[in-house]
Parts: C-alpha cells; structure tokens; sequence
C-alpha cells in the first residue's frame, strides 16, 4: 500500500491546517526499509516522514489511550483490523470517539521481516511492493518473493478489509485478497494433545519468555493505568518474579485478563522476541467463548457486551462444561 | 503483629472421630500469629463460646480462628461470641474442617494433614482481615407476590392480615392458578372451588391486597428491603372501571374458536372472555389473538353489545413501578408436555388424556359438563386405565428424575371419583410405587383399592395402541410376572410436573438460582426452607419443589412469616463484606457495571490523585447497600482496582499461599 502514502499526507495536512486534529498518529520512517515505528506528527512539516507499507503491522489503536490524556483531536490510521481494537477501546470508556479522527486505510496484508531472512535474503535496502510479487533491492542485488510467503502470522488469517469505524477511508476498496487461514487449526491441534503434552509445550514455550513486557505494552486491552504485574499492592508481582513456574502464569493470567476483550489482533505474538505462540492462548479462549455463547468478535461494534460480562437467561447451563471436558 | 487464637472443634465424633483435632491443635502452633490454641468437644455450646470469650481476654486475641463445621452454620454464633468479648466480629474465621473435610473423609492421617490445612488457610486470611462495620438501610414496608395461584392467595392474605400491604402480581387474567383447574381435592374429597373462591374473593376484598392481574414482572432493581419493580399490566381491552361485569360481550363475541386453556385446551372460548365463572376479578378480557375486530378489522359487536361502554379497542399496556420491602416467588407449575411419550397415543388419540386434563373431564364446569364421556365418541367409557409416572422418576432422557409427589395421591382421587359415580366401570391403575406419606393419605389410597374396587397394577405399561375404535393397553404385571393387555375407552396419565417456564425469567431478575431442573433453590434444604438465597426474596409452593395443596398452603403461610419479620423491621443491618473500589487503579472500563447483577455499580467522572499528579478519570462507585458482596465484580475487573471487603484479592491468594505451602 505504499501507493496510498500521497494520499495520506495530504489528508493529514489537510487537516492539521484546518485545526480538525491537534496531532496525527501514523507510522514514521525507520532506519531500515523494514522498521516504521509508530509516531504522533504535530505539525505539516513532519508529515514527510509520514510511513506506510508492508511493515506498518503494529496496531496503532492502543496509543490513543495515552494520548486522550492530553485531551486533543487527534488523526489516527487504522488498518481494518486495527479497527476493531478501537472499538473495544471505545467501549471500555478507554478512547473517547469524539477525540479521534479516524482514517481507513486498505491493506494488502503485512510482512513479516523474519520471513524474507529466512529465505536468505539479506542486506534489504528497499522494498517495491507492487501486485502479488515483491521486488527486494539488495546489497547483493535485486530478490522477489511473492507476497503471500512473506506475511506476519497475523495477516494469514485475515479478518476482512471491512473497517469497524472510520470517518473516511483511503485505498480501502484496493485492499488486496488473502487467502484465510482457518485461524482455530493451531487450537484444535493444541486440544488433540493429552493435558501432560499440552502442559510440556506451554512449558516450553513460555520458558523462553524473557519477561520483556513487550506483548502487554502492544496489547491494545491490556491497558489498564496500572498493570497487577506492577501493583506491589497485588501481591501478584513479587510472586512472578519468585520462580520459573510462577513466571509462565505470567501469560496465562494476561490470557484471562483480555479473554472476551481480545479481538486477536495478534500483537502479542508479532512482538514477541522470542517468538513465544502467545496468539494461541487468546485464540483458545475466543474458540471456548464462540462454542459456549455463539458467534462474538471483540471489537466488532462498541455497543455490544462481551458475553463474558452479560447474562441471558439462554446461556448454557454448568452441565455444559461437563459435555465441554470432552474436548479439553 | 496479629495475636491469633485457633479453636479446633470435636462435634462430637463427627470431626474428631476422622480428624486427629489434638494434632491440629499442636500442627498449628507455629503458624504466624497464633499465641493459643485449643480443641473442645462442642465449640458451639455454650462452654465452647464461653472459651473462647475467655482466650479472647486472657491472650488479648485481635481474631479467633474456629475450626468447625460449615460458617453457615455457626458462624453467626461465633462472631457473636467474639463480639461479646470485645472483638469485631468481622475477626473471626471459619475453617470448615467438618462439611469440607471430616465427613468426606475415611483415612485419619489424610483427613487431619486436610484439617491442619484448612486452618493454616483460615490463619492466613485472617493475618489480612480488618475490621468490618456495616451499615443500615429502611424497609419499605409492603411485599410483593408473583403468582395468584394458592400459595400467592395465601402468602399475600396472612401478610395483609397481619397489616402490612402486599400485591399480587398474575400474569393470567384471574387469580386461582391450578387449584381453581382441579374437581375435587384428596384425601377429603372436598371441593376444590368450594374452598378455594373464598380465598380469591377474600383476597381481591382485602384492603391491604392489591391484584395485579394479567400483569407481568418486568423489571426488578435494588435490594433486600427496597426492591424497585416495574409491573407491565397487558392490555385487557376492557376498561376495568367501567365493566360491570354483565357477561353481554361474551355472549355476543361471534369468534368462539379460541382454545380454552382453562380446560386445558379441551374446549373452545370466545375472543373476549372470563377464564371460568368464579374469576376474580370478574372481568373480561379480550385476546387479541382469536378476536376478528383486531385480525381483520370488521366486527365490534361486543363494543355494542356493552351497555356501561367499557370496550376500549385502544386500551395499551401499562406500566407501574413500585417498591416493596420483599419478594415472595409464588410462579407454580404445569404438568410437563408428553410430546416425547407417543408409546401412550397421547397426540393421536383423543381418549388418552393428561390427569389435569381427566379433571376438567370431572369437573362440573368443565367440557363435557361433568359427564364422564370418551372425547372421541362422547360414549361412556366401559374401562379405564390409569398409567402413573409418566415422565416423574424417569431415567430415559425424555422425562423428569423426580417423582411429582402428587400424582399417587390425585389418581387415587381420580379412580375413587369415577368408581365412586359409575362402579360399572373398570378401572385399573399402573404404578410403580404407591407413595402416600401424609396425614390420611394410606387410608385414602386403600380406600381406592379395597372399599372402590380399584384395580393397582405395579408395573409400567410399555404400549397404548388404537384397536377396533378402543385403546389396547400393553403392559406387564411385576407381581405377578406376567404380561397384559387390557381393552380401554380411555387412558389416563400422570404427567410430571415442572415448574412454570416463566419462573425462569423471574428467578433471573432477582438472582435467584434453580436447581437442575428449573426449581427455585432454597437458602438452606432442611433449616431455610421457604427463602431464597438472595436476601428478602421469598419461595412459596411449587416453585420451589412438588407439593400437594396442605403443603402448598403450609409454606405460604411460612413465607409469610418470614416476609412479616422483615417488613417489621425499621432497619436493615447490611452485610459488611461488600465491594470497594480502589480509584486510582480503575480503569473506568464498565465491565464492573455491566455484570453487577445488583445494578450497584455506577460510573462518575472523578479527580484521582496519582503519583502526586491529579487526574480527572472516570472510576467506579460502589453502591454499599445494595451490594450483596457477590464478588462478581472483583473476578472481572482487569486491574484488580475491585476489592471485596472481607475477601479480599489478597486475602484469597493468601490462603491459596497456605494451601499450596
């Protein structure tokens, strides 16, 4: 989507001059062709630095909690996906909608930097995206990959180019086809094993974890002012910190945390450095929630409930959970 | 540090014949705080209280740990003896070592490592609490009860009769719910609206009694004591100040196809009717459904008809809010739908009928106008067969796996009924027990059997097939161990009953859980029979479990008492342990609010203090009395910020800590 940047910064500038927005959040150039970072642009002649392309995967949703803060309007790009965080966010009172501007832009699925490195392409000095190729220029010449083979995990199992809200959009009837992965394949597998196997795997996996924070400071529900894990006054961080195992439950209690909140927007694993599966605690609990309740996406509007948080006489009854342990 | 006294309880051999309680004793010596412990045969005699008031005075305990049986027993009695010696009662813990531990126990060593457990748990929390204070609320001295049928009448008449106002809210247009249905009532065979009108005319006359029929519950907020409800009164399309209730709009209604649920669907009724003829109140109502003037638009003779002008086409629903001290539940029951019993012919053959259904049949008033006639032929049956159980005690999948209680007892009836005013006939009954424990109820049945000459059959019948215009009865003699097959005009059966399906949505308003199969759970099963968990919400007959009439009446009467000890109060102590919210780790996100099932959370935009900074954020109040310390809140909040007073977040993981240790 490089081809919609123009677009975006003359709707920026659009509306900084016209005092609409105090400030825009989009994605800044990095050092790298590879690394635009999140960042808030306050005036026209930052816009050039102004980023958007196949690496632009963080989800810019979560920054406008800070921001609200400072009580300004401010432009945000939102991806459709993006968009459904916002609305979580919007219905926990967390954003107030009346401070955002928000800019759909298409999406034609983001990359994953790792994936190209691993099929050995090094020294990336620019990126052409253009249709279902991409052109590498290298230190050591021109590389193409196709697109597809290149995407974050996130983006393989797309959940449509649909934007939740938005009040304009830009380039997003381009957005390009995905082919969907069925995003539940990895639970059902992780449901097949025996509790001792599936035990051992999370061991293994959330052995790793270095306690970096990075997949809560990305999590656009993990936001509350002040984090358990933080709050001496919890009685829970001294306990993390007080054994390997208490420090798995790290993940797992984050897992309960943003269950029924999370719109498996996949931030967690995409930031993950040690590449920790972390998507796949969250996906377990969206999958229990939908056989339990019926259909539901965090995010999808912010009026509705989580069924977690409301009661209607139809619920399953306990004797559910019975029939439930079957599949556990 | 906190000086903790723990007192480890004998009860007899219930605990200390599983439970080693001077290992106990000696186990948790050392745990933090404790500078005494002890065991006593009885803690809850008055030697065992008066223990530990002494203790509490000799070692200047700042809480007491009692290792006992369940806190809902004696939790109450120990705080209270805490108190006495000067301690807040909120300092007292309760480690279950009976109900949790002994009697579940065979192995000694396993029971007492259980038992030392349990009360390391309870010294931990107890190292966390703080003492509690709670406050008062008022009483709004009137009740509601949902559901006009016997156990309503009678729970709303003894609660007027002791001065206290009381409504009853019917979703039917008449009160007298089942009881008003019934012929004749066992084991005296009296009959049922001879002693039942009474009640309903005493009741709609009563000036403390307000009838709210054709009404529904739609909404309940608040709490034990002041309760909000809004009652949704259904249009009846009759102007009920003006109705004299001459009858000339039923008699001129030309739609008179309407199924007549009040003979369980047996005949037909006009659009515009009275239920039966004893209704109160004596009113009629049109259903909107069956009347041409609201289908098609053409008729309007009942409007003309009218004489005092009370037709009102344009009558709209109506709803009140109003508020009550107390709740009494009084939703009743309906014998449960034999759709998945076709082995009895019941849909296909007019001639089986349910046992409510025979007692219109009975019933002077009903649609044969009590002549006992076969409905497929209008001929007098030469022999009827009664089938009990059907669905009660049933392990099929298909039925209920309680017995109905009732249904031995009205078929007796039944046979006794038809023996009694045609001995020509042959009447069988198939049962598997005959159950009769109740004051007459054993020379009722064998009156049936022996003096009447009802035939009992113990045995199911496994078939009722249509043969040559008549119904053939297949089944098998138990005693005699030997199949039957019995010739029959009709066949009658007793259907499990089940509580009525609108309870469901009631029980969900006021927080009051059903058990597996629909009925209202009781506080406590033998010693708080009659109220419901949730404070000032009552149970009054069927809802809560089968019951027979005496019963019925008995328990309303009990419900009433309970209601008039509350509505006597002036105020109400409230429960301590409720929710708190600490604001400056709020994150105002409303999950809080939106599962309260108290309505007891509300949101304000509010100046925090954090890190020094001020901060105006949106944070949660907790509303104290009309939290019910459910701790619902406190799992859901994200951040922790919801607390429960006495339970606290920190007070759980520390008892968990020892637990685990």
């Amino acid at each position: 989507m490089q081809r919609i940047i123009g677009k975006m910064r003359e709707k920026a500038k659009e509306l900084l001059e016209a005092g609409t927005v105090d400030a825009v959040l989009g994605w800044k150039k990095g050092d790298f062709a590879y690394d635009p970072t999140p960042a808030f642009f306050y005036s026209t002649d930052e816009l050039d630095m102004l980023a958007y392309d196949g690496f632009c995967g963080s989800n810019l949703s979560k920054y406008l909690v800070e921001y609200g803060k400072e009580k300004g309007k401010v432009l945000v790009f939102l991806k459709p996906c993006d968009t459904y965080s916002l609305n979580q966010l919007v219905s926990e009172h967390r954003v107030d909608r009346e401070n955002v501007y928000v800019v759909g832009v298409g999406c034609d699925g983001m990359l994953d930097v790792q994936k190209l490195r691993d099929k050995g392409i090094a020294g990336i000095e620019e990126i052409e995206e253009a249709g279902e190729d991409l052109r590498i220029h290298t230190l050591y010449g021109l590389k193409t990959c196709p697109r597809d083979e290149a995407l974050l995990k996130k983006c393989q199992s797309c959940k449509g180019k649909e934007h939740k809200l938005f009040d304009d959009r830009i380039g997003a009837e381009e957005s390009r086809d995905i082919a969907n992965e069925d995003r539940f394949a990895e639970v059902a597998e992780l449901e097949k094993m025996s509790p001792e196997e599936r035990f051992a795997f999370w061991r293994a996996a959330l052995s790793s974890c270095i306690r970096c924070n990075a997949c809560r400071e990305a999590c656009p529900v993990c936001s509350c002012h002040t984090c358990i894990f933080d709050n001496a006054r919890s009685g829970v961080d001294a306990k993390a910190n007080a054994s390997e195992f208490e420090e798995n439950l790290f993940h797992i209690i984050r897992a309960f945390h943003v269950a029924g909140r999370c719109s498996d927007c996949g931030e967690c694993s995409r930031v993950c450095p040690q590449a920790i599966p972390l998507h796949l605690l969250n996906r377990k609990m969206i999958k229990d929630i939908q056989s339990f309740y019926g259909a539901f996406q965090a995010g999808d509007s912010a009026d509705q409930c989580s069924p977690l948080l409301s009661y209607s006489p139809d619920d399953i009854e306990p004797d559910a959970f019975d029939r439930w342990k079957g599949v556990m | 540090m906190l000086k903790i006294g723990v007192f480890v309880c004998w009860c007899g051999s219930n605990i200390a014949g599983t439970v080693d309680v001077k290992a106990v004793v000696e186990a948790v010596k050392a745990e933090p705080g404790v500078v005494f412990s002890t065991d006593y045969q009885y803690m809850c005699s008055e030697g065992g209280q008066s223990a530990i008031r002494q203790a509490i005075k000799e070692y200047e305990l700042g809480g007491v740990v009692i290792c006992a049986c369940s806190p809902r027993m004696h939790e109450t009695t120990f705080r209270k003896a805490a108190e006495a010696a000067g301690l807040n009662p909120y300092m007292v813990e309760i480690a279950n070592i009976r109900e949790h531990c002994s009697w579940i126990h065979k192995d000694k060593e396993e029971a007492t490592e259980k038992a030392v457990v349990l009360c390391r748990a309870a010294i931990a929390k107890l190292n966390l609490n703080k003492p509690l204070f709670p406050g008062e609320s008022g009483v709004v001295k009137r009740a509601l009860v949902i559901g006009g049928g016997i156990a309503g009448i009678q729970t709303a008449l003894d609660i007027a009769d002791a001065g206290y106002e009381v409504d009853i809210v019917e979703k039917s247009p008449t009160i007298g719910g089942r009881m008003a249905q019934l012929d004749k009532t066992f084991p005296t065979l009296d009959c049922a609206a001879c002693i039942l009108t009474p009640k309903m005319v005493e009741a709609a006359a009563h000036e403390k009694i307000r009838l709210f029929t054709y009404s529904e519950v739609e909404e309940v907020s608040g709490y034990v004591g002041s309760f909000r409800v809004k009652i949704r009164q259904k249009a009846r399309s009759v102007n009920r100040e003006l109705c004299n209730g001459c009858g000339e709009c039923i008699v001129k209604c030309p739609s008179k196809t309407a199924s007549n649920a009040f003979d369980e669907g047996l005949s037909k009724r006009s659009a515009i009717y009275i239920p039966f003829a004893q209704a109160v109140p004596n009113l009629p109502v049109i259903d909107r459904e069956a009347c041409l003037r609201f289908q098609t638009g053409k008729c309007g003779l009942c409007e003309i008809a009218c004489s005092a002008k009370a037709i009102d086409y344009e009558q709209e629903d109506e709803t009140i809010t109003e508020e009550y001290g107390a709740i009494v539940l009084a939703t009743g029951y309906r014998p449960m739908s034999l759709d998945r019993y076709d082995e009895f012919q019941y849909s296909q053959s007019p001639d089986v009928l349910t046992s409510l259904e025979f007692e219109r049949i009975l019933n002077a008033s009903g649609p044969t106008g009590g002549s006992l006639l076969r409905l497929s032929n209008g001929e007098k049956p030469k022999s009827i067969v009664f089938i009990q159980c059907v669905g009660s005690r049933s392990d099929d999948g298909c039925g209920k796996s309680y017995c109905s209680k009732i249904c031995c007892m009205y078929t007796a009836k039944q046979a006794m009924l038809v023996k009694d005013k045609y001995p020509d006939i042959d009447v069988t009954v198939f049962y598997i027990d005959v159950r009769t424990p109740g004051k007459n109820f054993d020379e009722f049945y064998r009156r049936a059997a022996e003096a009447y000459g009802v035939r009992y059959v113990k045995g199911m019948v496994g078939k009722v097939a249509e043969w040559k215009g008549r119904l053939q009865v297949q089944a098998v003699d138990l005693l005699e161990d030997k199949q039957l097959l019995i010739d029959a005009d009709m066949v009658v059966l007793a259907a499990a009953i089940e509580p009525d399906p609108g309870a469901r949505k009631i029980g969900a308003m006021l927080a009051v859980n059903m058990d597996q199969n629909d009925f209202f759970t009781e506080a406590h099963p033998k010693l708080r029979p009659v109220e419901s968990p949730t404070a000032g919400v009552f149970l009054s007959g069927m809802c809560q479990g089968p019951k027979d009439i005496p019963e019925t009446v008995a328990q309303a009467g009990a419900a009433a008492v309970k209601v008039l000890g509350l509505l006597s109060k002036d105020k109400l102590v409230g429960n301590p342990c409720v929710a708190i919210s600490d604001e400056t780790l709020c994150n105002g996100c409303s999950s809080c609010e939106a599962l309260c099932p108290y309505d007891a959370i509300t949101f304000e935009e509010k100046q925090v203090m954090v890190q020094g900074r001020r901060e105006t954020r949106r944070v949660a109040m907790v509303n104290e009395t009309m939290c019910q310390g459910c701790g619902a809140c406190t799992v859901a909040c994200p951040s922790g910020a919801m607390d429960l007073k006495g339970f606290t977040n920190r007070q759980i993981m520390a008892e968990v800590d020892a637990i685990c240790r």
